[in-house]
């Protein structure tokens, strides 16, 4: 059991939410910097925690790790990094244009496109200009969730392409009003990235066969934009040498089947695994027993835990139930099982005979698998952004383009493969989805934190865009804010899991929605290892852990809450999901 | 040789295809821009987000968007301010430019207006 040990300059870590990148990432910085490496560990995700992960603040220039010697670290927000831009581009025309246009200009640069613009910018900046890291011999790229990391990654592709095709110079390429000076510099970024020698990405996976499909999926996509030194790292492997506890024994079985099960192509590359620790992975003395995993002490006893612990998912779902129809909206960061949430509360509301649709805007959906099986009264549907892209299109095309002569469709046609385009063509699914909860319950497994918020701010721009137009605006958009703050038609659940970073990133979540006027309906803890009984040491212990986390989000943060334990029956299929609610 | 600068308001892009809802109105006149570009007619288009600079630049457009912002866009020919508040249509920039419009052009350019709302003041 071993870190990672690609040793290219630039190392990225990937992969589903909450398998570890962070904590490996950082623990792959801290051995390179004892053995006398000066590193730096980069964050490029929005909902980043890698100033809990390594117990020191950070910004956006390199700080140096206290009591780690050679090792820097900072953050890209992609937010502050889009309110950068925008005060740069508006800042010089206060006072010279009318206060009226200073406003129009500050709107029009808050959108989704700018901030995921302007975090590529500085993204591409530490990968394509080598005299901006040049003082370190290792830079480490703790990637966003996985959805993101793509877009990060394959944005350069796209952008490149995008600007060499653009010959109008009408083009929409968003409020980046500068990009074609960028050209250089993000070729040099995709060159970096495609480099063997100069990148490897580290694919990070638990040994579960949800978190190693989406590896697989990572890798192909990689493979197919010229990314070729690629590594797997599994992280959290669980084994014990004691067979008398069922959910030892479950898990341990379910790991190895996980790993037994590995798609072949992920077979063919260099693997490195690490093993489950009982101790949390936040704080420079957790990344330590990383670095150093022989020197790891066994599990110590733990006292039976005592603490009262929050109702099941039942109580939650006949609340709910009793309004008859409406949007349940589970939220949360990336892996702490929303989607089975999700499935769980469809499938309870469905058996209990009320009409239900299930819908995800999850990239990187696996609902279908969640429930297996045909429930009457039950309809899933997936908000796929590819399939929205291409009926958007049509549609403006369709009713824009039929007056245009040839030169002016092929300059909307370029205008239509602008990266805002999903953005938009996946908001309007999603503003359908929350209309249908008029007649009847709709479930939606909504996309990671970053991006949900995202969804969120969007939907309020739309809003006052919305209030503006007088043109024929879709009523289903025109009545979505109203309605994702309205308590009685839309409730959101936050998901989490007892620990200490999940439960920190759903207060951030719970936060973000206060300042957009929504209250969470409640919350519901997953895969809680204290409520499951078991008695292995080592889970035990794990589950200790988890004591200060529950009482936090069941006496502080939650008006309602709802515990799940970790289930030795994986809830997939209906009657997995079942478990969770009966 | 004329010269046609149209000051957009602030859009994130000029077929207006990144809105809430495609507004087919842009979309022509960005089609009509191109038409007008082809009868040597050198077109200049500004995005109040993009090219700030070239409103500050040009007291006539900042003394109109200081009398409100709702005179975006402004169309301006040799200098000269020609219209606020609207897009024109390809008869009106036609005309505003003195191009010719071909026996060949004309058929369109009805269903061109048809398409146009009426509250939208382009048909005005």
């Amino acid at each position: 059991m071993t870190l990672p040990s690609a040793r290219t300059r630039h190392l990225f870590f990937t992969g589903k939410g909450g398998v570890g990148k962070t904590s490996l990432s950082c623990a792959t910085g801290l051995a390179l910097s004892e053995a006398g490496k000066r590193v730096l560990i980069v964050s490029t995700d929005p909902a980043s925690n890698l100033d809990e992960v390594l117990g020191v603040s950070l910004g956006s220039r390199p700080t140096a790790v206290p009591d780690a010697p050679g090792l820097f670290a900072l953050n890209i927000d992609p937010e502050a990094s889009a309110r950068e831009y925008r005060e740069r581009m508006v800042a010089p025309y206060r006072g010279i244009l009318p206060p009226a246009a200073i406003t129009s200009m500050e709107e029009q640069f808050s959108g989704a496109c700018t901030v995921e613009i302007a975090a590529f910018d500085e993204f591409s900046k530490l990968l394509g200009q080598p005299q901006a890291t040049a003082e370190f011999d290792y830079v480490v790229f703790d990637t966003a969730p996985t959805g993101h990391t793509l877009r990060l990654l394959t944005l350069p592709s796209a952008w490149s392409e995008f600007i060499a095709s653009s010959d109008t110079g009408a083009s929409c390429l968003g409020p980046l009003a500068g990009l074609e000076k960028q050209k250089a510099l993000y070729a040099a970024t995709v060159d970096h990235l495609c480099d063997p020698a100069s990148t490897a990405v580290i694919l990070v996976s638990r040994p579960d066969a949800s978190a190693l499909r989406e590896a697989e999926r990572t890798r192909a996509e990689l493979v197919e934009l010229g990314v070729s030194n690629l590594h797997l790292a599994i992280n959290g492997l669980f084994s014990t040498e004691l067979a008398d506890d069922p959910i030892a024994n479950a898990m341990m079985k379910r790991g190895n089947a996980a790993l037994a099960a590995m798609p072949d192509a992920l077979r063919t590359l260099p693997l490195t695994m690490t093993p489950f620790l009982p101790l949390g992975t936040v704080g420079l003395a957790a990344l330590w027993q990383m670095v150093h995993l022989d020197s790891v002490a066994g599990p110590t006893k733990v006292d039976e835990a005592t603490t009262p612990l929050p109702g099941s998912l039942t109580a939650l779902v006949d609340d709910i139930a009793k309004a008859g129809h409406g949007v349940i909206m589970a939220m949360g960061k990336g892996g702490v099982g929303k989607t089975t949430v999700a499935a769980a509360i469809a499938v309870a509301l469905a058996t209990r005979g009320f009409p239900v649709q299930l819908s995800t805007t999850d990239p990187a959906a696996h609902l279908s698998e969640a429930v297996g099986e045909t429930i009457a009264q039950l309809r899933v549907s997936r908000i796929d952004p590819a399939a929205e892209i291409a009926q958007y299109t049509a549609e403006v095309l369709a009713k824009a383009g039929s007056n245009l002569d040839s030169s002016g469709r092929a300059m909307l046609e370029e205008d239509l493969r602008s990266p805002c385009t999903e953005e938009i063509a996946v908001f309007r699914a999603f503003a359908r989805a929350v209309d249908a909860g008029k007649e009847g319950f709709v479930v939606l497994d909504t996309a990671p934190t970053g991006h949900t918020i995202l969804l969120l701010d969007a939907a309020e721009s739309y809003h006052r865009e919305v209030l503006r137009t007088q043109g024929d605006m879709p009523e289903a958009v025109r009545s979505l804010l109203p309605r994702l703050r309205d308590a009685e038609y839309t409730k959101v659940l936050i998901v989490t899991l007892p620990e200490a970073t999940p439960v920190h990133e759903a207060e951030r979540l719970q936060n973000d929605l206060a300042r957009a006027k929504i209250k969470p309906y409640g919350w519901v803890i997953n895969q809680s290892l204290l409520a499951s009984g078991t008695r292995n040491p080592t889970l035990a212990q794990r589950g200790h852990y988890e004591i200060p986390f529950i009482r936090r989000v069941a006496d502080g943060l939650s008006s309602r809450c709802a515990l799940i334990p970790w289930l030795p029956v994986p809830p997939i299929g209906a009657k997995g999901l079942r478990q969770l609610s009966e | 040789m004329k010269k046609l600068e149209v000051f957009d308001p602030a859009m994130c892009c000029s077929t207006g295809v990144c809105g809430v809802e495609v507004d087919p109105l842009l979309v022509q006149f960005a089609a009509d821009l191109q038409w007008v570009a082809e009868h040597e007619v050198s077109v200049k288009r500004y995005n109040l987000s993009q090219e700030p600079q070239a409103f500050a630049s040009n007291p006539d457009v900042v003394k109109e968007m200081e009398a409100g912002m709702d005179r975006l866009p402004i169309l301006v020919v040799d200098g000269h301010i020609v219209s606020t508040g609207m897009y024109p249509s390809r008869p009106q920039l036609a005309q505003k430019l003195g191009i010719a419009l071909s026996t060949a052009e004309k058929p369109q350019i009805k269903v061109a207006a048809a398409s146009c709302n009426p509250k939208s003041g382009c048909c005005s």
